[in-house]
């Protein structure tokens, strides 16, 4: 009879602490409800709670502690100020899967919020114990592992290295050629962040052999798992020619094209960030890209997507062009112009707008041909009205100006110059003269339509210092026509005739 | 005497002429020695003047011959170095004649190749053109992929709602709802209805309990004999129960191959022996003598009566022997491969014998 009444009160006891953690980790799941847990001191009444004798309620207990600094930083750095980080790591090495799971998020929820944070995570020897349980069985495990290790990797260089200095990338490396995909990805997106911040983390990453592995899932179906396969590899290759030669070197290439059809819009973008990021270096590389129809690709893919998708491959071409005349003429033939053009058009975001003229000084600076290419696409208007647009960012005035500058600097396509002398101000108008200026002396046809479409009447009207450089190119214009043609169109020329009359005396 | 005396008359006359001789002279001597001094200094001016003039005639002379010669020299070199320059001038632009029309041909040839260029450029569209139409190919397959999977979901939910709703399916007394007598045609859902079977009525789900109800009694008594349950509910067609037992407390049954020794065979080899050697009755065992074979000769065939015999190779022996290549070579170990498919035929879960 006692012994059976001792024991009842250890069962409710017990019971209730279960009912009161499930509670608590069932509330935490709400945002709204943090606040008031906070106010309550759940964060006191949790921690005892960790060292329960009970695995269930440790690891209920480590769940609701999770989600709780998941939400914001304040609830992250409580639960780093009330000593509980050294405890969950403690227990990493020792509990059972579910635990070791659930003390993994905790870590990855303290650790998302800031550098700080993660660097005290680092601090009380989470890596160590990360780094044993991405060697655990379980592949749940594995994946919180992955996850905290990549939460801690993504806020600088120093908590990569750090991470890195715990030999934690052939174990990722491992990870990614475990067959569940869940795990896989994670492992995918830890290496990414763990590659970003510089080229000595990304050559580690490439020693462990993670490009070939990566390279193996580009065409898997999981759209989440490509993506992050993908921004890997753009991470990876975004440091140096070596290792973006290696990218290209694992035959990726026309498997990754594919994936520029892709219905998911972030596995194409990140597709169009690696080709940048690959092109971006040498003219070889980009050449290389260009020959297997990686420029057409790009450009229908520009078609397909809208708004910020778009950046990287605007970016990708203006990189292109950029390298030499040869590429740029590519960029050209496979019609990447008209539909930059269209992005221009159809954007709204200064940014990548201005990505967009960008994209349009580089092709169009090369040679006469290449400006007339963009200058038929209908490009010089809209690049002046953002460049005088008052409401455009100054970023996108200065880009829209330097395009602008350079491709008319080599522009002979006159028909598209015309209409630039009556709407640019002094500083482009300077440079659509002095082409006209080095045309017109050659050229007999285009001197007769430029009198014909008031082009010589506009010039006159310009009042140009002497000894400036636009007098000397109006100077040029000038004397490419007879005398009195030019005074026939110089304003007040009507003045002066009417004047001659009554000076005149019959005889 | 006479002489004497006027000579001594005339003495006195030649003191005082002497006297005034003397005077006369003390009075130009002054006189005359300067106009010596002017004579000679007039002398000596004209002399040392005549031989300055000589010397400078002299020295001009020389000069004269001197700077001749280095003019001409200087001259020389000058006309030198300007047909040097000439000549240099004209090599230059030779040179760059020739070298225009080398670079002219090397970069047209090489570097710039116009058609070579036109060329890549048209492989290059028709390339693109290519990538285009298989990229749009590629997503076209997978859009109807992707189409045929929803397509495939929703006529499965369509078949679960009719197995659900198999009850409204009409008889021959009274038409369903989906077959209103007043359409023309029952509905698509009456034709489904008529493909699909019912679902099995279940009975009703029972309360589940909730598990913080149970006590966790695990770390009371860890050692419990209870076999794991295998699903959460019973399925499929059954064996008899004693079967189902009988295989579930099976004792392990290793694979011959895993059962069996790799060193069995040797240990059989070496019972045998240890077994002859205790049942054998004489140490010694009798051989034929060593040289009987050596010396036995094949017989000569019947039919024949030539001296050529028949060679023993190939009739009695295939391979030459040679003891001493084989010394010290161990003979082939022998292991036993089983094939464990027959090792569990018949006695599993399983229909023809595969492993489960």
């Amino acid at each position: 009879m006692s012994q059976r009444q001792v024991l009842q009160v250890f069962e409710q006891y017990q019971k209730a602490r279960t009912q009161f953690v499930q509670t608590v980790a069932d509330l935490a799941s709400r945002p709204q409800n943090t606040e008031a847990l906070q106010n309550a001191g759940v964060m006191s009444l949790l921690r005892p709670l960790l060292l329960d004798a009970v695995p269930t309620i440790q690891q209920t207990a480590a769940l609701a502690l999770g989600r709780l600094a998941n939400y914001n930083d304040d609830l992250a750095e409580a639960v780093v100020k009330g000593d509980i980080l050294p405890q969950l790591v403690y227990s990493l090495a020792e509990q059972n899967r579910f635990y070791k799971k659930a003390a993994a998020f905790v870590l990855r929820a303290v650790a998302k919020h800031s550098p700080e944070l993660a660097q005290a995570v680092v601090d009380c020897g989470a890596l160590d114990a990360l780094v044993v349980s991405l060697e655990e069985f379980d592949p749940g495990v594995k994946e919180a592992a992955a996850w905290a290790i990549s939460y801690i990797a993504r806020h600088n260089a120093q908590l990569s290295q750090a991470v890195v200095d715990a030999g934690v990338v052939p174990l990722l490396v491992l990870c990614i050629q475990e067959p569940e995909i869940a795990l896989k990805r994670v492992a995918a997106s830890a290496l990414s962040d763990i590659a970003k911040h510089s080229p000595e983390l990304s050559q580690t990453v490439v020693d462990t052999g993670a490009i070939a592995h990566l390279a193996q899932m580009i065409l898997n179906p999981d759209a989440k798992l490509k993506r992050q396969v993908f921004s890997a590899l753009s991470q990876i290759a975004k440091h140096s020619v070596d290792v973006a030669e290696m990218v290209v070197e694992a035959e990726i290439f026309p498997a990754a094209l594919v994936c520029l059809k892709d219905p998911d819009e972030y596995v194409r973008k990140n597709v169009a960030t690696l080709i940048r990021e690959i092109t971006k270096h040498t003219p070889e590389l980009s050449q290389i890209i260009v020959n297997m129809g990686g420029v057409a690709a790009v450009i229908d893919y520009l078609g397909d997507s809208k708004g910020n998708v778009r950046l990287p491959g605007i970016m990708m071409l203006g990189y292109v062009a950029a390298h030499s005349e040869n590429l740029a003429m590519a960029v050209i033939v496979s019609k990447g112009v008209p539909q930059l053009a269209i992005c221009l058009e159809e954007e709204q975001d200064d940014h990548l707008k201005a990505v967009t003229a960008w994209a349009f000084g580089q092709i169009g600076r090369h040679t006469p041909e290449h400006a007339r290419a963009v200058a038929v696409a209908n490009a010089f208007p809209k690049l002046l009205n953002l460049y005088l647009d008052t409401e455009s960012s100054e970023d996108l005035q200065v880009k829209a100006k330097k395009a602008l500058k350079s491709i008319l600097q080599k522009c002979t396509y006159l028909p598209a110059l015309e209409p630039l002398l009556y709407e640019a101000p002094s500083n482009i108008l300077k440079h659509v003269i002095c082409q006209f200026s080095k045309v017109l002396p050659h050229d007999s046809k285009a001197r007769r339509l430029f009198v014909t479409s008031g082009g010589l009447k506009k010039v006159q009207e310009i009042k140009a210092e002497p000894g400036s450089a636009i007098q000397e190119y109006i100077n040029a214009i000038n004397s490419c026509y007879p005398e009195e043609i030019v005074r026939y169109y110089s304003p007040g020329y009507s003045e002066t005739l009417l004047e001659r009359i009554e000076s005149y005396q019959p005889v | 005497m006479a002489r004497l005396v006027k000579l001594y008359s005339q003495v006195d006359n030649a003191k005082k002429q002497y006297f005034i001789r003397n005077r006369i002279a003390e009075e130009n001597r002054q006189k005359e020695n300067e106009a010596a001094v002017r004579i000679q200094s007039w002398f000596r001016g004209c002399q040392v003047r005549a031989y300055l003039s000589h010397l400078h005639k002299n020295a001009t002379l020389i000069q004269k011959i001197w700077r001749g010669f280095t003019a001409r020299v200087l001259f020389r070199q000058r006309v030198k170095t300007a047909y040097f320059i000439m000549k240099m001038n004209f090599y230059n632009k030779m040179a760059v004649k020739i070298q225009q029309r080398w670079r002219g041909y090397y970069v047209r040839k090489y570097v710039h190749n116009y058609y070579a260029r036109k060329r890549y450029l048209e492989g290059l569209t028709r390339k693109n053109e290519h990538i285009r139409r298989d990229l749009e190919e590629f997503a076209e397959l997978q859009r109807n992929e992707r189409e045929r999977i929803i397509q495939e979901k929703e006529e499965q939910g369509k078949t679960i709602q009719a197995q659900r709703l198999h009850f409204l399916l009409s008889t021959k007394q009274c038409p369903g709802v989906f077959n209103s007598p007043f359409r023309e045609e029952p509905d698509e859902m009456e034709l489904r209805l008529r493909k699909v079977k019912p679902l099995l009525a279940r009975s009703a789900p029972k309360e589940r309990k909730t598990p913080n109800i149970i006590p966790d009694l695990s770390n009371l008594m860890p050692n419990r004999e209870r076999l794991p349950p295998i699903h959460k509910k019973p399925q499929g067609p059954f064996r008899p129960a004693l079967e189902v037992q009988q295989q579930r407390q099976r004792p392990l049954e290793p694979s011959l191959r895993v059962a069996t020794s790799i060193t069995a065979l040797e240990e059989a080899r070496e019972e045998l022996k240890r077994q002859e050697w205790r049942t054998r009755v004489i140490d010694q065992t009798f051989l034929p003598f060593l040289k009987t074979s050596q010396n036995k000769r094949c017989e000569g065939l019947m039919h024949t009566s030539t001296p050529f015999e028949q060679v023993a190779y190939g009739t009695k022996h295939f391979r030459e022997e040679h003891e001493e290549y084989l010394q010290g070579k161990k003979p082939f170990k022998t292991v036993f491969t089983t094939c464990h498919v027959f090792d569990k035929f018949g006695r599993l879960y399983s229909n023809a014998g595969n492993i489960v």
